[in-house]
């Protein structure tokens, strides 16, 4: 099973590298981890992406917490707004273009670049749309991607604090 | 003033008596600062003692430990020793010399990223990139290594931090949102717990480390007896409850007596106290006390549910828990289960062959009859089981070992570190040959600063506990686990030293040197030619169910 899990921790250096290697050394999977800053000063949020049984998920959040400078953790899996972003350079020819863009427009992604035989396009939204959308791409021949690694909010006034 | 008082000063606050290190380029300004001080400098010889020592006097006295070491090799000699206190709990804090601040990254002199390299042994870390931080870091440092689950926590010290300019502020409150231990146990957990005490029939408690770290072993004798329930502990938690008290079981476990691991299997309710449920105690764990419930008492809740299902967590401090606990219990004997203990406990004593050759348990024997009341370390492996068995504890923090981590050269410099706490007290540290020429260079140390601690090396000339399963598992093929030193003699290297050595070979000498050892006002080595093939029994070989323990023809 995969978990996002959410967490606030202090903006100092080396959190990172705390979080990180606690993965690493209790053998937990990343699959994917974003980090930013916060409306706090000095207060970063991290989403993580790990997947394992419910113990793991256990272990991760309480290890999580252990941490000095980890502040809160929680699971958002369930019921939770959860985004993605992704930058996708793809192949282009004045004969594909038109129908690139065509198939842009039905994923709400814009074009934010656009070379003589190539274009980025920014997509966002969650994990399946974004797959999905590569995946229509491959055929016009993918040259890059970028993707941030999902974030994440519960739904609802209750807030993370 | 300079960073570098500044540290000394904030020492002096934290109420630091002691520190034990070893100085370098990186870490001079601090030293200088400390000459003026009234701390006392425990100059060690490696900076793995001096860490160790630290731990020793942490565990012997409850409060933090410290230990000092310049940059690069002096800091990366202190890992084993951190790892070491992490494991097992100890409230440590690790001062290191670092290169200048212009200086990190460039691989200069003596550099070494130990904030990088100790970040999964320790509690906590620092690397102080302002100085105006020292006094708040220091603070932070001494509060979260000594509450919650203490642990080691280090600090890591750029030389021009310590050489630039502060004014000295001593902060009166911590700002730590990350760090908020639990100590009060919830009321609906306790009382749950109490209903299932009560409705037991075969109950036993299982007291770890933290029993000892929460100063809560008058509380859990007083439930034990309340119960009443029988008492087993792990390796740490040696000292819970007075091992000749009637209700104590010893330790369970690998090598714990047969008695205390039919009572832990055969129980149908563990209440664990500060107690992690590590491998070597609770043998193959699919098979652990399969008819019992288990109530786990912890401070650490990642503990609970991490090794084995637990039915009723109560996450806080052991002693205010137990407190709470046992207002909700009424006495009610439970005749049965007494008899059928009684009758392991008769039936399977912890027992060694008398053959006239000399037995590593009954120098053990002997010492706890003559000293019953010293403080013992010891090392690893035949020594420190054989020491656990036979040296009973009648009082918490009377027994140190490196239970987690397992580290041969611990029990020496941990002794130093008791003896330095207590000069009073007697501090013996059961070694065997391996562990302690790991760490001999510590009796330079002993002999400069009047440590008087006995080292009672039990020297078989042979990495024993090793050799014992390369016999027993793997066809009797001794793989370089014989030390050959027959003509080693510990008794020379001693004196060498400047301390006093001894040798023993029969049985009928060991009391008359224990006695002139323990008179003696100075560091004293006995060397004693052990039986060679002597092993550790009973034992639960590796992966087995703790009732499968082995035991050998006596």
């Amino acid at each position: 099973m995969r978990h996002t899990i959410a967490a606030l921790v202090e903006d100092k250096p080396g959190v990172l590298a705390r979080v990180a290697g606690l993965f690493r050394r209790r053998g937990f999977n990343i699959e994917s981890l974003a980090v930013g800053v916060t409306e706090k000063e000095g207060i970063s949020r991290m989403t993580i992406v790990v997947s394992g049984d419910d113990r793991t998920i256990e272990q991760v959040t309480k290890q999580l917490n252990k941490l000095i400078d980890v502040v809160k953790v929680s699971d958002v899996s369930e019921n939770s707004v959860e985004r993605e972003l992704a930058l996708i350079k793809v192949s282009a020819s004045p004969q594909n273009r038109a129908e690139i863009i065509e198939i842009a427009n039905i994923f709400r992604a814009r074009i934010v670049d656009v070379a003589r035989d190539s274009m980025i396009i920014e997509v966002t939204g969650d994990e399946d749309k974004i797959g999905a959308f590569i995946d229509l791409m491959r055929q016009y021949g993918i040259k890059e991607v970028a993707r941030t690694g999902k974030i994440a909010m519960q739904r609802g006034s209750k807030s993370l604090e | 003033m300079r960073g570098a008082d500044a540290i000394v000063r904030a020492l002096e606050l934290e109420g630091v008596k002691h520190i034990f290190g070893i100085p370098g380029g990186a870490i001079i300004e601090v030293y200088d600062a400390l000459f003026d001080s009234g701390i006392r400098h425990i100059l060690t010889r490696h900076e793995q003692a001096a860490v160790h020592a630290a731990d020793g006097y942490a565990r012997a006295t409850g409060r933090v430990g410290v230990a000092f070491a310049t940059s690069g090799p002096g800091a990366t000699n202190t890992v084993t020793g951190i790892a070491t206190a992490y494991m097992d709990s100890s409230p440590v804090v690790v001062m290191t010399g670092q290169v200048a601040r212009s200086l990190i990254g460039n691989d200069a002199f003596q550099e070494a990223d130990i904030t990088g390299i100790t970040m999964p042994v320790t509690k906590h870390n620092y690397l102080v990139t302002d100085e105006n931080e020292i006094p708040k870091i220091v603070r932070e440092a001494f509060h979260i290594a000594g509450t919650g689950r203490p642990g080691p926590v280090l600090i890591d010290l750029p030389k021009d931090v310590t050489t630039a300019e502060i004014e000295f502020d001593y902060p009166d409150r911590l700002n730590l949102p990350g760090y908020k231990p639990k100590y009060s146990g919830h009321p609906r957990q306790i009382k749950r717990a109490a209903e299932l005490i009560m409705k037991a029939e075969r109950p036993v408690i299982l007291a770890g480390g933290g029993v000892i770290l929460s100063d809560a072993t008058e509380e859990l004798t007083k439930l034990a007896e309340t119960i009443p329930a029988y008492v087993a502990t792990s390796l740490m938690g040696k000292g819970a409850i007075p091992e000749t008290h009637p209700l104590s079981l010893g330790f369970v476990g690998m090598h714990g007596a047969r008695y205390a691991n039919y009572a832990v299997q055969e129980s149908d309710l563990i209440i664990a106290v500060g107690i992690r449920f590590s491998d070597r105690t609770t043998g193959r764990v699919s098979d652990f006390a399969p008819d019992a419930k288990i109530i786990h008492i912890d401070i650490d809740p990642a503990e609970i549910g991490k090794n084995v299902g637990v039915d009723i967590p109560i996450v806080g401090d052991a002693k205010l828990i137990l407190r709470e606990l046992i207002k909700h219990i009424n006495h009610r004997k439970r005749k049965e289960w007494e008899s059928r203990v009684e009758g392991w406990r008769k039936k399977y004593p912890l027992r060694f062959r008398d053959d006239g050759r000399l037995k590593p348990q009954y120098i053990i024997q002997k010492i706890w009859e003559l000293q019953p009341d010293a403080i013992v370390t010891t090392e690893v492996g035949q020594n420190q089981m054989w020491a656990a068995q036979y040296f009973r504890v009648n009082r918490p923090r009377q027994f140190i070992t490196s239970g987690g981590l397992g580290t041969m050269g611990f029990g020496f410099p941990a002794a130093v570190g008791a003896k330095t706490a207590f000069p009073e007290r007697e501090v013996v540290d059961i070694a065997g040959d391996g562990s302690f020429l790991m760490n001999i260079q510590e009796l330079a140390t002993c002999v400069d600063f009047g440590i008087n601690v006995k080292v009672m090396v039990l020297n078989n000339m042979f990495l024993g506990m090793v050799r014992q399963w390369q016999e027993l598992f793997y066809d009797e093929r001794y793989s370089a686990t014989c030390l050959k030193c027959k003509e080693m003699s510990f008794e020379k290297i001693a004196e060498g030293f400047g301390a006093v050595g001894m040798t023993v070979e029969k049985p009928s000498e060991v009391e008359d040197a224990l006695k002139e050892a323990f008179e003696i006002d100075a560091p004293v080595v006995i060397d004693f030619r052990v039986d060679r093939l002597e092993n550790v029994y009973p034992m639960v070989p590796a992966g087995a169910a703790l009732h499968e323990i082995i035991d050998e023809e006596v």
